[in-house]
């Protein structure tokens, strides 16, 4: 157990290609922080630089107290998870799991209790004799598990572990993970693509773009308060929706209508020396039914959209719509749509969506009138991608 | 539909047993030969007519041929083991390793391969001569081992490409050195390759007569197939023919078991289960 410690750590590969650029990371002991990004963003080329299996170009990496830039993976004393999990095909669930304690040379004893004792943690001991080709998938996942934690390691290293799995298996294992870890409490970094395990698995999240650091902070903090426009585009789920908007007399004039900025949102823009033409950003649930935000005492702009797709879950309801202006494009939003596949599907980026309460009267077809909460509210500058509204001083 | 596929199986079970007669058919006739005694051995006959051992014996008595078979089976297994050990190693680097003339390797392992062997029967004859290896072991090894690697190579990285890379990241994340990588993991996941390229290699030099006959000229280093043609009949006047086949049945018969004691090790699909599925 020890926490690691990543100063300036950039990655050039040898074609000249820079895959991470000057990372600044520091882990606690026992932390869980999750790497995520787009494909390409050098998240997992982070992870493998921290595993050994890449070396770093320039700067400094420590694991615990020491440098180990140029140690070997064996000597750096952490276990990796892979994607794949490269489990050895022609050895059984015991041999896999044992291989690590057997290269250290541990006492047949000693192995072969720390392997039941795992295998009794992941729930596999009546599977010890079998061969990883007669596993399900969600057993091979667990028997990579196993092998990670026999050995005691300074660091578990996960690489996408649970993205081959299919969606229920995954949710459950999302448990299973985060329950190991806290029961461990080893130092853990965590590559995914998937924001919503990011959200529900790591103690802190670091949202990484074209091998740069764009936010690093709580789950919390990345959602209520993204640094930029690609955190909060890649974040949340739906994602936010982003609109053009000008800015004229504490003001926004947007394809929802004029919207009055609150104090906050104002002071804030003043400060930042806000351009005129701004990227307004609202979660769907920055939007509620007028009907029902009234009956609740809350204030805010009211416009009209005609409500074009309606999905109901039962908790909340989405109601789709599109703005007149068409959406806000940047080039980080346009990335982000390709990496979600939304361009492929040829999805209409143009919509909206709102997140209403169950109660709603919206109907399909209809129109029903919107309460935007102003306070919920982002402004970004189209230029930087900056979130103007971003609290001075956060992290 | 039944009735379509019971004529189709009709149709390929004829198609087999014609190619199977006509590729065993030489087989056959050799045998029947071997078992022949010298006077019925021109009747033409398929089925000798008088079964005799005689052939055999006669093969058993001299140390023409049980020499040659000790030469033969040492030489074969000693190149063999070093064109695979050295083959496995070369065929690592091609698939995995990247370092600067990898191509010109290639290249170079493909044109040793090209080179029509008689043509480089006379140099070799020289060279074997002046270095004082003419004549022994070493001196049809070094051959049979130079042609033999391109082929191993060859096959050997195509099995090692198939190996997912992640095992090799996996086993030096769980602390093993390069070495202990490749011998714990990445080379039993090679078996099937190993062993499929160490027959061929065996078939190669055991089967050989053009290096055996050119680089020999005693008994001390000729193989089988050299030895089968320095055979003579009983007397001036008559052939060879009896012993001639005796020879080619014995010489057949490590073959056959080298082939079926590797085939139990080469299990397809070795790899299944190493990742995702």
């Amino acid at each position: 157990m020890a926490e690691i410690i990543l100063e300036g750590v950039t990655k050039r590969f040898p074609d000249g290609a820079l895959a991470v650029k000057d990372v600044d990371l520091e882990i606690a002991d026992g932390e869980f922080v999750i790497l995520v990004g787009p494909s390409g963003c050098g998240k997992s080329t982070t992870l493998n630089m921290i595993a050994g299996l890449e070396d770093i170009t320039e700067g400094t990496l420590r694991i615990g107290d020491r440098v180990v830039n140029d140690l070997a993976p064996k000597e750096r004393d952490v276990a990796m998870v892979f994607q794949s999990y490269a489990l050895y095909p022609h050895m059984n669930v015991r041999e896999n799991m044992g291989f690590p304690l057997r290269l250290a040379r541990v006492d047949k004893d000693t192995i072969n209790a720390k392997v039941t004792e795992a295998a009794r943690i992941l729930d596999l001991t009546e599977h010890l004799e079998r061969k990883p080709a007669n596993l399900s998938g969600g057993q091979r996942q667990r028997v990579a598990m196993g092998r990670a934690i026999v050995r005691d390691p300074k660091a578990f290293l996960m690489d996408e572990p649970l993205s081959n799995l299919d969606a229920k298996l995954r949710v459950q294992m999302r448990t299973q993970i985060s329950r190991l870890q806290r029961r461990l409490a080893t130092t853990t970094v965590y590559v995914t693509h998937d924001q919503t395990e990011a959200m529900t698995l790591g103690d802190r999240v670091v949202v990484m773009r074209q091998g740069l650091v764009q936010q690093i902070g709580t789950p919390a903090e990345l959602y209520d308060f993204p640094r930029n426009i690609f955190v909060a585009g890649f974040i949340g789920s739906p994602a936010m929706n982003f609109l053009n908007a000008t800015l004229e007399n504490g003001a926004l004039r947007s394809p929802l209508g004029d919207l009055p900025l609150d104090d906050r949102t104002r002071q804030a823009l003043e400060r930042q020396n806000a351009p005129r033409e701004v990227i307004l950003g609202l979660r769907p649930e920055a939007f509620e039914d007028s009907a029902l935000s009234h009956d609740r005492g809350r204030t805010g702009p009211v416009f009209t959209a005609t409500v074009e797709v309606l999905e109901s879950l039962g908790s909340d309801v989405y109601v789709y719509f599109t703005a007149e202006g068409g959406p806000a494009t940047t080039t980080e939003l346009e990335e982000l749509a390709t990496d979600s596949g939304l361009r492929d599907t040829g999805a209409d980026t143009h919509q909206i969506v709102a997140r209403l309460d169950a109660a709603t009267r919206a109907r399909e077809g209809e129109p029903v009138e919107l309460q935007v909460d102003m306070a919920k509210a982002h402004v970004f500058d189209p230029a930087t991608g900056a979130n103007l509204t971003h609290p001075v001083g956060m992290d | 539909m039944a009735e379509v596929g019971k004529t189709h199986t009709a149709r390929w079970a004829v198609v087999n047993v014609v190619v199977v007669l006509y590729a065993l058919f030489p087989v056959w006739w050799i045998a029947a030969l071997s078992f022949k005694d010298p006077s019925t051995l021109t009747d033409g006959d398929y089925i000798p007519r008088d079964w005799t051992l005689e052939n055999y014996r006669g093969i058993f008595d001299t140390s023409e041929f049980t020499r040659a078979l000790i030469n033969s089976i040492g030489i074969a297994l000693i190149a063999t083991v070093i064109a695979v050990v050295l083959g496995t190693m070369a065929a690592y680097a091609v698939a995995r390793v990247r370092f600067p003339g990898k191509r010109l390797l290639i290249g170079m392992s493909l044109l040793i391969a090209m080179f029509p062997p008689i043509s480089l029967v006379s140099p070799l004859f020289n060279i074997e001569r002046i270095i004082g290896i003419f004549d022994t072991w070493v001196g049809l090894i070094i051959p049979y081992m130079t042609f033999s690697l391109p082929l191993a190579i060859y096959t050997l990285s195509a099995f090692f490409r198939e190996i997912p890379w992640d095992l090799e990241k996996a086993a030096k994340v769980d602390g093993a050195t390069p070495a202990q990588a490749f011998r714990r993991v990445i080379v039993p996941l090679a078996a099937p390759g190993v062993f499929t390229t160490a027959i061929l290699v065996f078939i190669f030099c055991w089967n050989d007569f053009l290096f055996a006959i050119s680089l020999t000229s005693t008994e001390s280093a000729r193989t089988v197939p050299a030895a089968i043609a320095f055979f003579t009949g009983s007397s001036q006047f008559q052939q060879p023919t009896g012993s001639i086949s005796a020879a080619a049945v014995v010489i057949t018969i490590p073959i056959i078991v080298f082939v079926l004691f590797f085939q139990r090790r080469i299990v397809a699909g070795l790899t299944s289960g190493a990742v995702k599925g």
